[in-house]
């Protein structure tokens, strides 16, 4: 079972605290989008071996959504980030750099 | 009207390794609105009277309170015959603002549980660290005991007060009432 | 015959007698007994039968690791199967029966499997019951099932209660020997906060028995002012009778604490699970002693040497008179030593290795005049339930027997392996030590935390370190090592002890005795003693090409028994090895998985069980409906009364009796549990322009709007009433089960996709008791209660108003689910039953019943109106529904909208919404499907509808139904057949939806 710390009120805790909600940084497609790019943002994912971000609410905690960058297979948390970002920021991307070098986003580990 | 009733009317059980007892009614008011406001922390402080929270903190002094509930959420405590002029007030005081105001009062029950082993009983049931040096009176942790969401905050070193949604009030009682069974004292705080 | 010695037992209290019962024979232990040292003090050797074979057992170990002596313990509410009686502590009154025999321990039938054991091979499950196939149900399996499973199913409650408890530490140490004592000591020293386990009541481990000198004291005297210096130390916390069960992600630790077991009489719970989050987990978990393989070695009185060394030390038990020593190493010399210096028989040593020179332990055991046979080895141990000699060969023979021993105990050791389970649990990998012939902790491959480092880190014996010097430097280094990794500093006067250094001779592996052993002896040599798995088992499984490690384990069930291979696993790996010529690391081991010995189901339940099983959410009149014949459903977590039922009156009665009320005079129905939801802001319009399919930013304040919410793929997730509060407020209301959903739908995308939008939402559910009032005496009803103006003109339909009413402050919503004259009332939680009785009250004269969900339903249905989870199932449209007019053609986006847009859901062939009407006025069965001409590609009929909502409408005294059909709504007046479980067909009319009140004339007056 995980830990996981909230950026938004510093809690760490237990992932019972925690809600998982899938691949961070969907782009959404309404209306007038193709059936190609509604498909990939209704049901492709990505599903690295590696390197992920992902979302998370803190639902049994102060409610709020944010971000966790971790390593799907060694499960290592880099760290944990604002949910109002439409990519991972660059901070973010440089810790991740930090701990696997070489590492670019779509190579998974 | 009626007179307001608690959700278990003031249930209590005395017999176990701490004092559990449902308290209330207690005027409960949720404000959303931005916490770093000075015109919020003004209005807040002078209603209750106590410090305006940091993040993690409630603040209280009787039935008057302040709880960080979230960047965005502030839970603001006083007497049950209070809220709803509470409320009038900070809508007033509010208005023309991005805030939502709202009382809460009858949509939660508070627990208090008090004694040497209150800690124990807590610990069994939310993954927080409850060390003495973990948790001191003053902070406020909303977490989740057992299967259900709740908050809680220390009222001094042997008291903790717990609030969760009415509906479960029964619930979370018997938990407690369980947690705190005879001869159920961990000794590890 | 195993007997209780006059002197030693440094664990028993000799003055405190323990009466117990074993197979309801009277006995007596001393208190520190474990269920295992009384029973051989009473010379009850034979103890179990094992699984396969039914061969007489006897206790083999004196610890965790104990596969034979198995118990059921205890009767009634606290009858548990599968005890240990090594790690069960006497009391009192205990009463423990032997399991898995039949009649008798000492006379049992299904002991005749050894004669058919060459007809119970390796895999005998796969190969005996596979022909012929018929056979299996009525034959085969009606056999296996009597026969398997070790002890019986409680058939009563547990009386007992269990507890979780979370605990949190820098350091968490698992295991009180002096290892872990040591890596306490140092850690505690740094100041970091540490926990220690010990799944014993003692603590010291083997030191006290195993002797040494640490810093110039007896190790006994060491350990005891090791626990004195730690138990003064604020942050060190310890526990005894705790085991750590298992190592998972991110340091999370699961203790098992055993808190009345060993005194049934103490009040609170049973057994306490530690839920433990550690900085590092410090496994100083020991190690475990192995058997050697040699035929006859099941034979009760055969015991590991440590276990018959700790015995006679521990609990002044002699196995047996004249123990033979049979041994690949120097420390089963020790054993010998003891039993000598209890004044006991040793009649030799057989020593599998042939040395250059005597060791010091060797020349200890010469000097006491025991016989030591240096290159000897046991060829086969007479005795049927009880050993009565060993035939001694060469160890590098064939077993031709060179001389008959006589005794009546059997002490072996085949090395010690670390216990390495707490390590490997969470992927800690492992190494093979060849120098010792074991599976030690790869320390270059731990087990990574949150971090990316290692979290796990072995301590003592547990890393392979076997001299008792070697032991406390390698525990203090562990120790000081992980503080020093978690940011902690040790004072500088911080020293490792140091024990007086004892030489000893190199073991030998020796995984077969004699090495050329041939078959017949091979068939005798076990492995698995509870499984009854021999060496000829696992080379047969080899043979016939079972060479993963993992597929020899579950064709033989090598290490498949309750104490999980923890004495077979290593045998059975290099027997395998053998088998195949490779080397023991390659061929690999199994996977360890927790739980490191078993725990109770309870403990993992914890508090949940009865009455807090799970949440109950009870609105505020709750109670009410209890006392007044409600009969509950769940929905979500909820309580809602399913009908009122007076009398000895059936719930369908009931049910018919509310639905006819309601519409002819009024019934009352608890509405709290329904969502609500505050969304406020200058964007909150806009908001729920996108959460729901219709416009809700034109919704006039002081008005309500019927609204869908659909998820983005298209699909109705929920529906309910909106209400228009103030210029920027709104208020939702959602299904029952929805309110949280809902509102975490709101928030979703509020804080991820729209967060500049300036919009708060609350979840005010609980804060309101909410009741419809509704029939056609409704208004009559709040009118005599008084207040707020409730008539046709003050207030219409779908408006809404705050006002009082009787006294109750409210919220008055003119809204139907019913097509009945009706209004939504919310008052306050706290003043929701005072109201409720008002109501009651008022509605005395006006024939006012409650009424429950069953009747809701009937009610919606005869109306045709949709309900979640009825005429939906996530996969359901609204377009699906005819509910076309709730979809806005006027915005540009609401979530859900570029789905439907999509292909299949634009699809005419999609089943609709119809309303169904059985031929012969029955009920269609509940989601009964309706069949078409043909059949589909599998040769079934091809499906072209199913029902979605069936009821008996009382009103209509007829069956009423809705259900999706293919071209439904083109196909009207058409009749289709809906096939019954039952096997009847029912036949059913496709008609209009709404089956009461076509023309709305009974809600607008
Ligand atoms: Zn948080």
């Amino acid at each position: 079972m995980l830990i996981l710390t909230c950026p938004v009120c510093g809690v760490t805790a237990e992932e019972t605290e925690f809600h998982a909600a899938g691949e961070a940084h969907l782009k959404r497609f309404g209306p007038g989008s193709t059936d190609d790019e509604f498909e990939s943002y209704l049901f492709m994912r990505a599903n690295p071996k590696g390197v992920h971000f992902e979302r998370w609410r803190h639902n049994n905690g102060c409610g709020k959504w944010f971000h966790v960058a971790r390593d799907t297979t060694t499960l290592e948390v880099f760290t944990s980030y604002s949910a109002q970002t439409v990519s991972p920021p660059q901070e973010v991307l440089d810790l991740i750099e930090d701990r696997r070098p070489g590492w670019s986003k779509g190579s998974g580990a | 009207m009626s007179e307001p009733v608690t959700a278990l009317n003031n249930a209590s059980e005395t017999n176990g390794i701490a004092a559990i007892r449902e308290l209330g009614p207690l005027g409960m008011i949720t404000l959303r609105g931005d916490l770093s406001a000075a015109y919020l922390r003004t209005l807040t402080t002078k209603l209750t009277g106590v410090k305006f929270p940091d993040v993690r903190e409630c603040h209280s002094e009787g039935e008057n309170g302040l709880a960080w509930m979230s960047p965005d959420e502030l839970l603001v405590m006083c007497s049950y015959a209070q809220a709803n002029d509470h409320v009038a007030r900070m809508s007033e005081a509010l208005s023309g603002k991005h805030a939502l105001v709202a009382n809460v009062s009858d949509a939660r029950a508070v627990f208090e549980v008090k004694g040497p082993h209150a800690r124990d009983v807590i610990a069994k049931l939310a993954p927080v660290d409850l060390t003495p040096e973990g948790f001191t009176p003053g902070m406020f942790r909303r977490s989740r005991m057992a299967q259900v969401p709740a908050a809680f905050w220390m009222r001094d070193a042997e008291t903790f007060q717990i609030i969760c949604f009415r509906s479960v009030a029964q619930y979370m009682f018997d938990l407690l009432k369980i947690a705190a069974q005879p001869g159920s004292e961990v000794g590890h705080f | 015959m195993s007997t209780r010695l006059a002197t030693g037992g440094r664990l028993l209290n000799t003055d405190k007698p323990v009466n117990f019962a074993f197979n309801g024979k009277q006995m007596r232990g001393y208190e520190g007994d474990t269920l295992a040292s009384a029973l051989l003090a009473n010379d009850q050797m034979l103890m179990g039968r094992s699984f396969k074979y039914h061969r007489p057992r006897g206790v083999v170990a004196s610890g965790a690791e104990e596969p034979n002596g198995l118990v059921n313990l205890g009767s009634e509410g606290k009858f548990e199967p599968n005890q240990r009686v090594t790690t069960t502590e006497i009391f009192e009154g205990l009463e423990a029966t032997s399991q898995n025999h039949w009649p008798s321990l000492e006379f049992d039938v299904g002991a005749i499997n050894k004669h058919l054991s060459r007809f119970l091979p390796a895999g005998f499950y796969y190969k005996m019951f596979m022909y012929p196939r018929a056979a299996w149900k009525h034959v085969y399996e009606p056999i296996i099932r009597h026969s398997a499973g070790l002890g019986k199913a409680p058939k009563t409650t547990d009386v007992d209660t269990y507890e979780h408890f979370y605990a949190f530490c820098d350091v968490l140490v698992v295991g009180g020997g002096v290892a872990g004592l040591e890596a306490a000591r140092t850690a505690g020293r740094s100041g970091a906060k540490v926990l220690l386990l010990e799944q014993t009541e003692h603590w010291g481990g083997r030191a006290p028995v195993d002797g040494g000198t640490v810093d110039g004291k007896p190790a006994a005297e060491f350990v005891d002012d090791l626990v004195a210096e730690l138990q003064g130390m604020d942050n060190v916390q310890m526990r005894s009778r705790t085991m750590g069960a298992g190592v998972y992600d991110h340091g999370y630790v699961l203790g098992y604490e055993r808190l009345t077991d060993h005194a049934p009489q103490k009040s609170g719970p049973r057994h306490r699970l530690w839920r433990i989050r550690a900085g590092h987990v410090i496994t100083a978990t020991g190690a475990i002693e192995r058997p050697l393989s040699f035929a006859g070695n099941d034979i009760p009185g055969v015991m590991l040497a440590a276990a018959v060394r700790d015995y006679v030390v521990n609990w002044g038990v002699s196995i047996g008179d004249r123990t033979v020593v049979v041994t690949n190493n120097d420390n089963a010399y020790l054993t010998a030593i003891a039993l000598k210096h209890a004044g006991l028989d040793v009649p030799a040593i057989l020593d599998a290795r042939v040395l250059p020179q005597d060791s010091m332990l060797m020349e200890q055991a010469k000097a006491l005049g025991i016989r030591v046979m240096m290159g000897h080895a046991i060829a086969s141990v007479k005795g049927g339930k009880r050993v009565t000699g060993v035939t001694v060969c060469s160890q590098a023979g064939e077993g031709a027997a060179l001389e008959e021993i006589a005794c009546d105990a059997v002490a072996m050791s085949g090395g010690w392996s670390p216990v390495v389970h707490l390590w490997s649990h969470c992927g800690g990998k492992l190494r093979w030590d060849t120098a010792q012939a074991c599976f030690s902790p790869d320390l270059d491959n731990a087990p990574k935390g949150a971090d990316g480092m290692g979290f796990v880190t072995p301590a003592g014996a547990a890393s392979g370190m076997f001299p008792l010097d070697d032991v406390l430097c390698d525990a203090h280094a562990a120790a000081d090592g992980v503080v020093t990794s978690l940011g902690f500093k040790l004072p500088k006067d911080v020293t490792a002890p140091s024990a007086e250094r004892r030489e000893e001779a190199p073991m030998a592996p020796v995984w077969l005795m004699p090495q050329g052993a041939s078959v017949k002896l091979r068939e005798k040599t076990w492995l698995d003693y509870q499984n009854d798995v021999k060496v000829s088992d696992v080379r047969l499984a080899a043979q016939e090409g079972f060479v993963s490690v993992e597929h020899a384990k579950r064709y033989t069930t090598l290490g498949m028994a309750t104490d999980q291979g923890k004495l077979s696993n290593i045998n059975g790996l290099a027997t395998l090895a053998g088998a195949l010529d490779a080397d023991i690391p390659t061929v690999g081991t199994t996977t360890f998985r927790p739980p490191y010995h078993p725990i109770s189901m309870a403990s993992i339940g914890g508090e949940a069980r009865g009455p807090v099983f799970q949440p109950i959410r009870r609105t505020p009149m709750h109670d009410w409906h209890e006392a007044n014949g409600a009969e509950f459903e769940p929905v979500g977590q909820w309580r809602r009364p399913y009908a009122f039922k007076r009398g000895s009156e059936s719930t369908h009665d009931a049910v018919n009796r509310e639905v006819k009320n309601t519409r002819t005079n009024m019934g009352l129905l608890d509405a709290s549990t329904l969502g609500k939801i505050i969304v406020k802001g200058p964007d909150a319009g806009k908001f729920l322009d996108m959460l729901y399919t219709n416009m809700m930013s034109t919704l006039k304040p002081g008005k309500c709007r019927y609204g869908l919410m659909c998820s983005e793929n298209g699909f109705l997730i929920d529906d309910g009433v909106v209400a228009r509060v103030d210029e920027d407020t709104w208020l939702c209301h959602t299904t029952t089960g929805g309110a949280e959903t809902i509102h975490g739908h709101m928030e979703e995308w509020l804080q991820t996709e729209w967060w500049d939008w300036d919009v708060y939402v609350a979840n005010v559910t609980e804060q309101y008791a909410q009741v419809a009032v509704v029939g056609p005496n409704a208004r009559k009803c709040l009118e005599k209660l008084g207040g707020t103006d409730v008539s046709k003109d003050a207030l219409g339909f779908m408006e809404w108003v705050d006002g009082e009413l009787g006294g109750f402050k409210c919220r008055i919503y003119r809204i139907s689910f019913s097509g009945e004259l009706s209004y939504e009332i919310a008052v306050d939680a706290s003043h929701g039953q005072a109201f409720w009785d008002a109501l009651m009250v008022a509605g005395n004269d006006l024939g006012v019943m409650p009424y429950g969900t069953e009747c809701l339903h009937i009610l919606r249905a005869e109306k045709g109106f949709i309900m979640i989870g009825d005429e939906t199932d996530g996969t359901v449209i609204p377009q699906d529904l005819g509910l076309h007019w709730a979809l806005s053609k006027k915005k540009e986006d609401y979530l859900g909208k570029r789905a439907q847009e999509r292909s299949h859901m634009a699809d005419p062939t999609r089943w609709k919404l119809v309303g169904l009407e059985t031929t012969d006025g029955s009920t269609l069965p509940d989601g009964a499907y309706a069949v078409g001409e043909g059949t589909n590609a599998n040769g079934q009929r091809n499906m072209i509808g199913r029902v979605t909502s069936t009821y008996h409408s009382a009103n209509l005294d007829r069956g009423i139904a809705m259900g999706l059909v293919l071209n439904g709504p083109d196909r009207m007046g058409e009749v289709i057949d809906f096939p019954g479980t039952d096997g009847k067909t029912y036949h059913a009319r496709i008609v209009d939806p709404v089956f009461y009140d076509k023309e709305g004339e009974k809600q607008n007056v």
